[in-house]
């Protein structure tokens, strides 16, 4: 039996752990806190993460990274309004809106797997402009969708929801502020890390159960899998649904962290950290572990977070924006040269 | 009714009922779209090179537009002006082009089966380090004779940057009105010339290659046709074609937004190509120059149109939108199915999914 190591560090890790490394010394150097920027880190990271193990159902099950997320993210916003509309408050508030959220994600999920199905092998750049196009429609959506609360529509004639919602009445940090837990000057937000090792590990445990390993079968050879009597379609399509909902509930506890709900077009471009979180953690461009998605993006997340004050302190304001861009999508042109480049020398291309 | 005249006539339907709905006269649609085809007409050209030789919507095509822009201000950090400072321009970008182009196609080669998404993040990376150069190396590391073009704190380019110095060179040449519309006559020229010359460079020897390769890289290995050479020259072209496009964009409008003027390009153009009856196996000069004025006829409606209709001129340019991105998604979605059908005809008759799990 071939033996399975739980994680292997390679180059590009040590290079981003090493990039960090040197953050966290120019941040201790220019004087900043850093138990704050410790526990902002975790906050940021347990706030993205349900977005980077969003990719991996679709990743799997061979129908490569989800670009198309925005069209599970918009699902859960709906959840997030519908909840708000109906003033539910507190805990319920965020399962109310999550439950609702996956619903319509599954919903939107049959739609979208049929759609994907049909561009097999390009589904990276169809799911990017499905869900780009996805926005205005939903645009129209949030303009003429019937919501009655106050709160949420423009304040000046009446119709069409605000781009930004404050959720401070309604559920606004209540996973942050549950069960915090302060050591010293640490606080760990152990409600947010709850939640996230609880989806976390129902992945982990999907992947032990007996479709999970039909669908990993089908992303590893759609050939073979067919062969032995596997129904490719309906397993992609199985992915297609959970990843998106996964996309619901990762909008739903990103929004309750961040305090507001950001609609029309906030989620134009959020596939894009994700997908690079995951790639840096060392997934390739068909598979991806959840281990690799929690390191990938904890060193992501910080990297994004250290680089803002020390480019305030040390270049110009508006640099720190413009690294991001280049450091995700460096980081994603990198892995898909590199990628192919793999499958060219063995010639494991099916 | 073949689908390539599916689409086209989808958009005229659009257009003549955006045009009933807005109110808007006709004389003012197609001065506007005449404006707007003399000023995109090129950059939907460069997408055709590469959607023959197989690799699909080049969205890094805003590199070639970020190649112009280069030059642009290169000319204007000398302090030329006027012919010198326009050739000066025009070369610095086509070299630039030359290079960045052949950097591309050798990513590209790289990637095959993947060129879109790998065109699509090369667009967001050069943007990214684009930015970057020009908001904090231009006027400390590079020297910069002409300071008005620099931020007050003296390092990073001014938001916009003037260009009328090299404005009116053609465009006001040969202008023409005719029953209160509008006919730059040269440019109209200029851009229908070029795509001339693209119609007779896919005829030449190099241009067959380049069909061939996009056909199958296999035969045209096999009748030594070296793929990644054409596919990398291809790139090349698709590129240069691009920065000449929002070079003369650029030289119409006067104004260069530096940071942003060369975003969203790629996505008007690939719908325009799209909206013509283009697939994203197969793309012709005449599909181009038809989207052109289709695409961007539409896209003056809307607004307009989204204002009668709804009393809400924002879901006008929500529609907009969609159109920018529905039709690329559209072609992308639809293309595919046509292969799957063709993979279904050729496919054997026992199937192995009948089989349930």
């Amino acid at each position: 039996m071939i033996k399975k190591h739980l994680y292997v560090l390679k180059s590009p890790q040590y290079v981003i752990g090493l990039f960090l490394l040197v953050l966290v010394i120019v941040a201790r150097n220019i004087g900043m806190d850093l138990a704050t920027l410790f526990n902002d880190s975790l906050i940021k990271f347990s706030m993205n993460g349900i977005f980077v193990l969003s990719l991996l159902p679709m990743l799997n099950s061979g129908m490569g990274m989800n670009f198309g997320m925005p069209v599970g993210v918009v699902a859960g916003l709906i959840g997030l309004c519908i909840a708000v509309n109906y003033n539910i408050v507190g805990v319920s508030g965020i399962i109310v809106s999550m439950v609702l959220g996956c619903l319509v994600a599954v919903f939107f999920g049959i739609v979208y797997g049929r759609i994907l199905l049909g561009v097999s092998g390009r589904e990276e750049i169809a799911g990017t402009f499905i869900g780009y196009s996805f926005i205005p429609i939903m645009n129209f959506f949030w303009t003429l969708a019937p919501f009655s609360n106050r709160q949420m529509l423009y304040p000046i004639g009446g119709s069409g929801l605000r781009p930004r919602i404050g959720l401070n009445a309604y559920f606004g940090k209540v996973i942050d502020n549950s069960l915090y837990l302060s050591i010293g000057d640490i606080g760990l937000p152990m409600g947010m890390l709850l939640v996230y090792v609880l989806i976390g590990g129902f992945l982990i445990f999907f992947y032990r159960t007996s479709i999970g390993k039909a669908m990993l079968a089908v992303g590893e050879n759609p050939n073979f899998a067919k062969a032995s009597g596997m129904d490719c379609d309906r397993l992609k399509k199985i992915s297609v649904c959970f990843s998106l909902a996964l996309g619901a509930i990762g909008i739903c506890v990103y929004a309750q962290s961040f305090g507001f709900i950001e609609l029309y077009d906030a989620p134009m471009t959020i596939a894009f950290p994700a997908v690079s979180a995951l790639l840096i953690g060392g997934a390739t461009a068909n598979k991806g572990t959840v281990l690799q998605g929690i390191v990938g993006t904890y060193l992501f997340q910080s990297i994004y977070l250290l680089s803002v004050p020390i480019a305030n302190e040390l270049l110009l304001p508006e640099v720190s924006e413009i690294m991001r861009t280049i450091i995700a999508n460096g980081i994603i042109l990198y892995a898909l040269l590199m990628s192919h480049q793999r499958r060219n020398l063995y010639g494991a291309s099916l | 009714m073949e689908r390539r005249y599916k689409v086209p006539l989808l958009f005229l339907f659009l257009i003549v009922g955006g045009i009933f709905l807005s109110g808007l006269s006709v004389n003012f649609v197609l001065n506007g779209v005449i404006n707007r085809f003399i000023r995109n007409g090129i950059m939907v050209l460069a997408l055709i090179v590469p959607i023959k030789a197989g690799m699909g919507l080049n969205f890094s095509v805003t590199v070639g537009a970020m190649c112009a822009q280069v030059g642009y201000i290169m000319a204007l950090a000398l302090g030329l002006t006027s012919f010198s400072g326009s050739a000066l321009a025009l070369v610095g970008s086509l070299v630039l082009a030359v290079i960045v182009g052949w950097l591309i196609g050798l990513a590209l080669n790289r990637v095959r089966g993947k060129e879109m998404i790998a065109t699509m993040i090369i667009g967001l990376l050069a943007n990214g380090i684009y930015q970057l150069i020009f908001l904090t190396c231009v006027g400390d590391i590079i020297p910069v004779r002409n300071t008005s073009i620099i931020l007050s704190r003296g390092i990073g380019v001014r938001n916009t940057v003037d260009l009328k110095v090299f404005r009116g060179l053609l465009d006001n040449l040969g202008v023409v009105t005719l029953f209160g519309i509008r006919l730059p006559l040269v440019m109209i020229a200029i851009v229908i010339c070029f795509g001339c010359c693209l119609y007779y460079l896919l005829n030449t020897p190099f241009g067959r290659k380049i069909k061939c390769v996009g056909d199958s890289i296999e035969k045209s290995q096999q009748v030594g046709i070296f793929a990644d050479k054409i596919r990398l020259k291809s790139m090349i072209v698709s590129t240069v074609i691009a920065a000449v496009g929002h070079f003369v964009y650029l030289q119409n409008i006067g104004m260069l937004n530096v940071y942003t003027g060369h975003l969203k390009h790629e996505i008007f153009a690939s719908a325009a190509l799209m909206a013509g009856g283009a697939t994203i196996k197969d793309a012709t000069v005449r599909q181009g120059f038809v989207g052109l004025v289709l695409f961007h006829a539409l896209f003056i409606v809307s607004p307009q149109a989204g204002q009668a209709l709804f009393n809400n001129p924002a879901l006008g340019e929500y529609f907009r939108s969609f159109v920018a991105y529905g039709t690329i998604a559209f072609a992308l979605i639809i293309n595919s199915e046509d292969k799957k059908r063709a993979d279904i005809a050729r496919k054997p008759i026992v199937e192995y999914s009948d089989v349930n799990m």
